[in-house]
C-alpha cells in the first residue's frame, strides 16, 4: 500500500521451537494512532521490539518509509525517527527529570562524546518544552528516582518525543496508572498525532483506552493477525470474541455415559 | 616429553585440581547464595593450612599418627568453618543491605586482619608439614616414582564434588541452597530464614576453603604469601567455571590445573628458531585461559547470566556542581598542598608524603572515573599505572627519549593498552568484567616480570629521574599542577554530555540504546580515558622515586586504588580524592606506628564500612540528615509528616 510510514509484511520470530509472532502483516500511516491488542503471550512485545531492533526478526520485513530495519541497531532505528516507550518505564535514575530528556535531546544532536562544556544547560529549554508538553515541567529537577510510576512513564514519553519522531512506539504506554491519568496520556498522545502528523503504534491492555482512543485497531492471538479494523468491528468481531471471552467450551466435557445413566431423568 | 612423562604431570595436575576445586567451590557457593564477593577466601585457605600444622603437631604424632594426621585434617577444616561462621554473624550480616563493593572492601579488610593473625601467632617462617601416615612413599607408575599422597589428593577432589552434589540435591537445606542462588528474595517472600541459612553456606564455603588448605599441607608449606596467590587462582576458577557453580568450579579447576601441569611438562622449546618457555608461561596461562572463555561465553563454562538483585544499592544523587564553598575549599586545599615544600624545615617529610598522595589520588580518580559514572568496576587498575611507569622507564632508559617527551608518551602507551583490553572489557559487565581486567592486569604484570631484557624482571628499572630543571620541589610543583589539571579535566567530563552518556549507559543501557547512545562505545572510550589518566599517575610515579619494580602492577595495587574509591564513597565525585588522602596518611601513620599495620589498617577500614557505609564523602551527607532531623524548627514539621 502505498503512503503507509510503516510498511510489515510477514513478520516472524521463533525462540527455539516456540514461534511467538508468525507472519504479521500490517501498515500504519502517518497521522494514525494504531493499537496492537491481544491476550497474553501473543506476540504484542515481540513485535514491537522486532520494530524497534532490540530483537533481530527471524523472517519478514520491517521498512520505514521505504528503508528496510530489520537486521538494524535499535539506536540506528532510533536515529531514523523512531521513539519508543518500555512496558517497563525505563528512565535514567540518577539523574534529574529534565536532564534525562536533554540527554535525549543531545543524542538526536550527536552531542554525546562532547568532553569539555556542561551538559546542564544544554537544551535546558527545549527538554522543559518537551515536559511541558506531557506536563512534567513542574517537576523539571526533581531526582527522577523519587517520581511516582505514571510520572515516570511521561518523561519516558518526552524523551521519546526529543527526536521529533515519524513514528512512536508505546508499550503499554498506560499500566500503572490511575484511570483518569490513562485518559490524559493518551489524549495527549492523540494531539500529538494531530499536531505533528506522527504514527503511533501503541499496545495496550486496558480496552476503554483502545477503543476511546485508538484510529483502528489489529488484534494477535498466538501470534498470527486475526482481526484489523476500527473500534465498532473489533468489538462485535467473532474471532476477536473467542480469544478475549473464549468460545465457553473449554470446561464443558459431554457427561460420561455411565455418570449420567445414575443421574435420574 | 615423551608419554610417561605427559601421563605423569597429568596426574600432577589432577592432583592440584583437587585442591583448587575445595577452595573454589566454596567461593563459588558463598557468592550464589549471598553475593558476597569473598576477598578473604584465600585467607581462609591459608589458616586451613596453619591449623592444621598446629594440630599435627600435636595430636599427629606418637603411635597415633595416622588417627591424629587425619583427624586434624578434618579439625582443621571443622575450625575455619566454624571461623566463617563467626564471621558471617559478626560482620557480614551487618552489611548486606550495603553496596557489592563495600561487601568486597569489608572482606579485603579481613584479608589484612587475618595475614598478620597468622604471623602473630605462626611467625613469619614458611611451615612445613609432616607426610601422610601411610602415603609417605611413591609408587612406581609408568616407571617413575610418583608421591602416592597425589593419588590421595586426586580422589578427595571428586569425593568432595560428589558429597556436595548429594547435599544440594538430596537434602532440604540443599534445596534451601539452590533456590536460594536462584532468586533468594523469593525464598524469603516463603518465609525460609535466611539469616540462617546465610550463616550455613558461609560456614561451609570456608570449611572448602580450610579443608582445601589442609590437605595442601603436605605438598606445599604454610607460608603468608598463600592467601593472596590462592583468592587469585579461585577467582579465576570460579569465573571460568561460572559464578555460583559447583560442576562449573570443578570443570574449571580440572581444565586449568592441567593446562598448568602440560606447560610445566612442555618446558623449554625452540620453535622455527624462537624458545618458548611454556614452564614461564604457567604464570600467566590461567589468566589466559580466563580471557579466552570470557569472550567465547561471558558467564564461564556453566554459568548463567545472573539476575540483578532486588536489593541494590540505593539509587546515585544527581549531579550537581560545586557550590561556591566548595570551589573555595578546593583552591584552599589546592594552596595547602602547595606550601608543603616551604615546610621542609619543620616538616620535612611533608612534601614527599603529599607527593605520594598527589600521585594516589589521580590514580584512584582514574578508576573513580570508570567505576562511578562508567559503571565499569576494575579489579585491575594496576595494569595502566605500570604500562605508564614501565612505559616512562622504557622510553627514556632504551629509547633514549627526552624526560618531558616521555612523560607525555607513556599516558598514551597505557591508553594503548586501555584500548585494547577495554574493547574485550566492555563485552561483559558486573563482575566478570572486573575479573577480566584483573586478567588483564595480571598478564602485564608477568610480561613485565619475566621480560628480563627489556624490564629488568622481577629487579625491575632503576635511575630514572626526571631532569635537573624539574627535579626536587619543582617536580613537586610539576605533579602538584598536573594532577590538578587532570582532576579538573575529569571532572569537566564527568559533567559534560559524554559523562552524562556514560552514567546514562551505566542507569539503563536499554534505554540509553533507545536515545541513540552507542553504550559500548562510551564504555570503551571511558575506559580509554581510565587507563590515560592512570598511566600518567604511574609517570608521575617512577620519576618521583627514580625506580620501578613490577609490584605497581600487582593485585595488591588494584585493591589500593579500589580501597581509595570506596573509602571515598563511590557515588561521590570528590570521594576518590578523599579517600586517597585518608588512605595515604592512614597507611603511612599505620605503618610506622607498628609492625602489624595490616591488621590495624583492615581494623580501621572494617570501623570505617561498619559505621559510614556511604564512604567518606558520604559523612556530610549523613551529618546533614542528622542536623536536619534534630533542628528544632524542621524537626516539628517532619515529626508531624511522620505521623
Amino acid at each position: 500500500m502505498s503512503g503507509a510510514l510503516l510498511e510489515v509484511r510477514d513478520l516472524y520470530m521463533a525462540f527455539g521451537g516456540v514461534c511467538a509472532v508468525d507472519g504479521i502483516t500490517f501498515d500504519l500511516h502517518p497521522g494514525e494512532l494504531l493499537a496492537l491488542i491481544g491476550p497474553n503471550g501473543a506476540g504484542k512485545s515481540t513485535t514491537f521490539n522486532m520494530v524497534n531492533g532490540q530483537l533481530r526478526a527471524s523472517g519478514g520485513s520491517v521498512r520505514l518509509a521505504e528503508q528496510e530495519l530489520v537486521g538494524m541497531k535499535p539506536r540506528a532505528i532510533w536515529r531514523l525517527g523512531v521513539g519508543r516507550t518500555f512496558q517497563i518505564a525505563a528512565t535514567f535514575a540518577s539523574f534529574t527529570v529534565v536532564e534525562n530528556v536533554q540527554m535525549a535531546v543531545m543524542s538526536h544532536q550527536q552531542q554525546i562524546f562532547s568532553l569539555w562544556r556542561p551538559a546542564a544547560n544544554r537544551y535546558r529549554d527545549e527538554a522543559l518544552m518537551l515536559l511541558k508538553q506531557v506536563g512534567m515541567d513542574a517537576q523539571a529537577d526533581r531526582a527522577c528516582s523519587e517520581l511516582a510510576y505514571g510520572d515516570i512513564k511521561r518523561v519516558e514519553l518526552a524523551m521519546a518525543l526529543a527526536n521529533n519522531p515519524r513514528l512512536l512506539l508505546m508499550d503499554e504506554p498506560t499500566a500503572g496508572m490511575a484511570p483518569r491519568e490513562r485518559n490524559e496520556l493518551m489524549a495527549l498522545t492523540k494531539r500529538l498525532v494531530v499536531e505533528r502528523g506522527m504514527a503511533v503504534l501503541f499496545t495496550e491492555h486496558s480496552m476503554d483506552v483502545v477503543f476511546a482512543h485508538a484510529d483502528r485497531i489489529i488484534v494477535l492471538a498466538r501470534g498470527k493477525l486475526i482481526a484489523e479494523g476500527e473500534a465498532d468491528e473489533i468489538r462485535s468481531h467473532p474471532k476477536v470474541k473467542e480469544v478475549y471471552f473464549g468460545n465457553g467450551l473449554t470446561f464443558e466435557h459431554p457427561p460420561e455415559p455411565a455418570v449420567a445413566a445414575r443421574i435420574p431423568a | 616429553m615423551d608419554l610417561s612423562a605427559l601421563l605423569a604431570q597429568l596426574l600432577n595436575g589432577l592432583a592440584g585440581a583437587s585442591s583448587l576445586f575445595l577452595v573454589a567451590t566454596g567461593l563459588s557457593l558463598i557468592f550464589g547464595v549471598t553475593r558476597i564477593v569473598n576477598f578473604a577466601h584465600g585467607s581462609f585457605f591459608m589458616l586451613g593450612m596453619y591449623v592444621s600444622y598446629s594440630l599435627i603437631e600435636r595430636i599427629g604424632v606418637g603411635p597415633w599418627r595416622a588417627v591424629g594426621f587425619w583427624g586434624a585434617l578434618v579439625l582443621a577444616a571443622l575450625a575455619v568453618g566454624l571461623l566463617g561462621a563467626l564471621v558471617e554473624i559478626l560482620l557480614l550480616r551487618r552489611i548486606y543491605k550495603a553496596p557489592e563493593l563495600f561487601q568486597l572492601l569489608a572482606t579485603f579488610a579481613l584479608v589484612l586482619v587475618f595475614n598478620d593473625a597468622a604471623l602473630w601467632i605462626w611467625g613469619p617462617e614458611d611451615l612445613l608439614g609432616r607426610r601422610a601416615p601411610g602415603l609417605e612413599g611413591a609408587i612406581q607408575l609408568f616407571g617413575r616414582a610418583y608421591p602416592s599422597y597425589n593419588l590421595f589428593l586426586i580422589v578427595i577432589g571428586p569425593a568432595i564434588f560428589g558429597l556436595l552434589w548429594m547435599l544440594l540435591t538430596k537434602t532440604r537445606w540443599g534445596v534451601m541452597v539452590r533456590a536460594a542462588t536462584h532468586d533468594r528474595e523469593m525464598l524469603g517472600a516463603l518465609g525460609v530464614n535466611q539469616a540462617w541459612l546465610f550463616t550455613g553456606v558461609f560456614a561451609l564455603g570456608c570449611m572448602l576453603a580450610g579443608l582445601g588448605g589442609a590437605v595442601q599441607l603436605p605438598r606445599q608449606p604454610a607460608s603468608l604469601t598463600v592467601d593472596i596467590s590462592t583468592i587469585g587462582d579461585a577467582f579465576v576458577v570460579v569465573v571460568v567455571g561460572g559464578m555460583g557453580s559447583i560442576p562449573g568450579a570443578f570443570l574449571a579447576s580440572l581444565l586449568i590445573a592441567e593446562v598448568k601441569a602440560i606447560c610445566i611438562g612442555i618446558g623449554t622449546v625452540h620453535l622455527a628458531g624462537i624458545e618458548i618457555s611454556f614452564s614461564k608461561l604457567t604464570l600467566v596461562v590461567e589468566f589466559l585461559i580466563m580471557a579466552v572463555v570470557l569472550v567465547i561465553r561471558p558467564w564461564g563454562l556453566l554459568g548463567r547470566l545472573q539476575a540483578t538483585s532486588r536489593n541494590s544499592a540505593p539509587v546515585e544523587a544527581p549531579l550537581k556542581p560545586g557550590s561556591n564553598w566548595f570551589r573555595m575549599t578546593v583552591i584552599g586545599v589546592f594552596l595547602l598542598m602547595a606550601m608543603l615544600p616551604m615546610l621542609d624545615q619543620s616538616l620535612p617529610y611533608a612534601a614527599v608524603l603529599g607527593q605520594d598522595i598527589l600521585v594516589a589520588a589521580l590514580f584512584a580518580v582514574s578508576l573513580h572515573f570508570m567505576m562511578g559514572p562508567g559503571g565499569m568496576h576494575s579489579f585491575g587498575h594496576s595494569a595502566y599505572y605500570g604500562l605508564g611507569s614501565y612505559g616512562a622507564a622504557i622510553l627514556v632508559k632504551l629509547a633514549f627519549m627526552p624526560m618531558p617527551l616521555a612523560m607525555l608518551v607513556a599516558p598514551l602507551v597505557a591508553g594503548l593498552g586501555a584500548l585494547l583490553f577495554g574493547w574485550f572489557c566492555v563485552r561483559l559487565s558486573g563482575v566478570y568484567l572486573a575479573m577480566l581486567t584483573l586478567a588483564f592486569s595480571q598478564i602485564v604484570w608477568s610480561v613485565v616480570f619475566q621480560w628480563d631484557a627489556v624490564t629488568g624482571g622481577s629487579n625491575g628499572m632503576v635511575g630514572i629521574w626526571p631532569e635537573d630543571w624539574l627535579s626536587g620541589t619543582r617536580y613537586y610543583y610539576l605533579t602538584l599542577v598536573l594532577v590538578g589539571l587532570s582532576v579538573y579535566a575529569l571532572r569537566r567530563f564527568v559533567f559534560a554530555p559524554f559523562g552524562y552518556a556514560m552514567r546514562a549507559g551505566r542507569d539503563s543501557s536499554l534505554r540509553a540504546e533507545a536515545i541513540g547512545i552507542d553504550v559500548k562505545l562510551v564504555q570503551w572510550l571511558a575506559f580509554t580515558i581510565a587507563g590515560v589518566f592512570g598511566g600518567l599517575a604511574g609517570t608521575l610515579y617512577i620519576f618521583s622515586k627514580g625506580s620501578v619494580s613490577p609490584d605497581v602492577i600487582s593485585v595488591s595495587k588494584s585493591v589500593d586504588g579500589l580501597v581509595m574509591v570506596l573509602l571515598g564513597g563511590i557515588q561521590s565525585l570528590t570521594g576518590p580524592v578523599i579517600g586517597a588522602a585518608v588512605f595515604g596518611v592512614l597507611q603511612d601513620w599505620v605503618m610506622r606506628a607498628t609492625d602489624y599495620w595490616r591488621a590495624l589498617f583492615g581494623g580501621i577500614i572494617l570501623f570505617l564500612v561498619l559505621a559510614f557505609p556511604e564512604g567518606l564523602a558520604g559523612i556530610s551527607r549523613q551529618i546533614e540528615t542528622l542536623w536536619q532531623l534534630y533542628r528544632p524548627a524542621v524537626g516539628v514539621v517532619r515529626r508531624e509528616k511522620l505521623t
